[in-house]
């Protein structure tokens, strides 16, 4: 029987509160992280652990990690990345709104890892109830020794500081990340350097996602033995999907990575709404290609997904169905991606425009022989060509929609009209 | 705590003054409702960084508004999810009982109405951020009862209370 330990303390009254937390072991791991093991043990628990980043790349934690060079001359920084822009994805939320001890406990335990003394929290703007509830609890956290100087008794110290995001959908991306932290418009920067070693003001740097942090704790409390034996060895790990669209119950569910999406679907989150059938899911947010409603049977892990044509990303999992245009589905998103383009790379800020306009035209019944062979070259033109994953993401998830269900763009060019409308 | 003392403690998080200028704009915004040029020239000055950094941060994020926004600014998401959830139908009785289009404010300055980007909370589509808070699972029904709460808020206070007194989500 899995039990749940990322989100035990949700629905837990005042599970937001340092006392909640603590009086159910928490912190405990941060004080036996301190007590009993050098940095470097940390790292190799969490590299044994095969714990990936929960954020959508899927990059091994632990690994990450070792790329910090021991020795820098400089400080080193811990960031989180809490910008949870991926639509379709409000996991991240939900921990810092409810269980916020969790991400600071993993903060300070991973800061210990890899000698970072400052962490920044990037959180989006949105998030105020979130953004609250963490300045809150990192005020107890401080009052009650467990950030500060000599954090219980070591020689460790370790501040948390929150900085705001103002809505940009680019700031989850690393680099890009890094230069709105410096003050700077949000766009990526080119590998290499990769932040490891040269990140923030220059500095050795982690970025880490809310979720993957809040793994950390339990890593060190249980072991790495445990966490492995959850799911799928190469992509373990209790895991934290994001249900929501035409399904009967939408909501956050924690799980073992590598749960079939059927299961998750149709069992956990009730099928389809009454009378519908499910006609596709995205399944790691928006940038995730979507999987026609007869491929449910894959594992919800990174290698399984990607095997499949598509990716974990965020698991943020949409459903869709069979009232819905797909031709729709798929100018909402590019639509979406046009927005967030940061204009860096030509490829994603003209390419997506001119996708867009040709995917408005064929949703409005006024597309043209040849529309869906210049989506391709469009697709063609953005994928590869870019800084960063964004325009990649976008192009996959065109194609996707092109591949699985070009009957109904092919519908829409023919009979010149939504025939869903 | 002033709005110069509330930006100088902002900027103490960080070794370089210039990462202080996205929370301090965000103070600006709080304090001045929007952000017009004076308000940034004044942030520049207080953080002693080029105006343009200033300029280019308050026109590249979309929280920012170098324009005056409406007391309430109902910020509708209509991405996937929530279009999926009828967001849609949502926008389009927001703008007949509201009598503006998207992106338009009401002549009395109470609301201004625009589309947002995924707010992270699809568990509760389709949904609107007002002020701080996020209002789910939106039916015409429930924008109704929020717009008429959010008009009671304004006939019971005055002034400055205002842009801070949106009653919280349900």
């Amino acid at each position: 029987m899995f039990e749940p330990v990322l989100l035990r303390n949700v629905d837990v009254p005042d599970g937001h509160l340092l006392a909640t937390y603590t009086a159910g072991g928490g912190y405990q791991a941060l004080a036996k992280a301190l007590r009993e093991h050098t940095p470097d043990e940390i790292i190799d628990l969490v590299k044994e652990s095969n714990l990936r980043g929960r954020g959508g790349a899927g990059f091994p934690t632990g690994m990450k990690w070792s790329f910090v060079p021991k020795q820098a001359g400089k400080p080193k920084y811990l960031c989180c990345n809490a910008d949870e822009g991926e639509p379709g994805t409000f996991k991240d939320r939900i921990i810092m709104e409810r269980d916020p001890h969790q991400l600071i406990e993993g903060l300070a335990i991973s800061g210990y890892a890899i000698g970072a003394e400052t962490a920044y929290v990037y959180i989006r703007g949105e998030y105020a109830l979130a953004i609250r509830r963490l300045e809150q609890a990192i005020a107890e956290a401080h009052a009650k020794g467990y950030l500060g100087t000599r954090i219980l008794g070591s020689d460790f110290s370790f501040v948390v500081h929150i900085h705001c995001g103002a809505g940009a959908y680019i700031c989850g991306e690393e680099t890009a990340m890094l230069d709105s932290l410096e003050g700077k418009r949000a766009q990526p920067r080119l590998k290499p350097p990769f932040p490891a070693v040269e990140g923030l003001y220059a500095s050795p740097t982690v970025i880490n996602n809310v979720e993957t942090l809040a793994c950390v704790p339990h890593i060190v409390a249980r072991g790495p033995g445990w966490f492995r034996g959850i799911g799928p060895d190469k992509s373990p790990g209790p895991k934290l999907y994001c249900l929501s669209g035409q399904v009967r119950k939408p909501g956050l569910y924690e799980l073992p990575m590598g749960i079939p999406l059927r299961e998750l679907v149709e069992d956990r989150a009730g099928g389809p709404l009454p009378g519908r059938k499910i006609k596709a899911v995205i399944p790691g947010g928006v940038s995730a290609p979507l999987i026609p409603a007869c491929g449910l049977d894959v594992g919800m892990d990174f290698d399984s997904l990607a095997a499949a044509g598509s990716m974990l990303g965020s698991a943020g999992v949409i459903v869709i169905d069979d009232s819905t245009c797909i031709v729709k589905v798929a100018t909402r998103i590019i639509e979406f991606f046009h927005h967030e383009s940061c204009g860096k790379c030509t490829p994603c800020r003209e390419g997506l425009n001119w996708v867009v306009k040709v995917l408005r035209r064929v949703e409005a019944g006024q597309g043209a022989p040849g529309d869906l062979e210049q989506l391709e070259a469009l697709c063609k033109g953005i994928f590869g060509n870019t800084f960063c994953a964004l325009g990649d993401g976008a192009a996959m998830g065109l194609r996707a929609a092109l591949t699985h269900f070009e009957h109904e763009f092919v519908a829409h060019i023919e009979e010149r009209r939504c025939p869903f409308h | 705590m002033n709005m110069r003392e509330k930006i100088e403690a902002a900027a103490a998080r960080y070794p370089d003054q210039r990462s202080a200028i996205m929370p301090a704009l965000l103070i600006a915004q709080k304090e001045h409702g929007h952000l017009p040029g004076p308000v940034l020239e004044e942030v520049a000055d207080i953080l002693d960084v080029e105006r343009i950094w200033v300029y280019e941060l308050a026109t590249f994020y979309t929280l920012f508004h170098t324009e005056p926004v409406g007391m309430f600014h109902l910020q509708l998401c209509d991405n996937v999810s929530c279009m999926l959830c009828g967001s849609e139908d949502v926008l389009r009785h927001l703008e007949e009982v509201l009598g503006i289009k998207k992106d338009g404010t009401t002549p009395d300055g109470l609301f201004t109405l625009s589309t947002v980007e995924c707010l992270g909370a699809c568990e509760m589509a389709p949904v609107m951020q007002v002020g701080d808070d996020y209002h789910g699972d939106l039916d015409i029904s429930r924008i109704d009862a929020l717009l008429d709460r959010l008009r009671a808020v304004v006939g019971q206070a005055t002034g400055a209370d205002l842009a801070a007194a949106a009653p919280p989500g349900e």
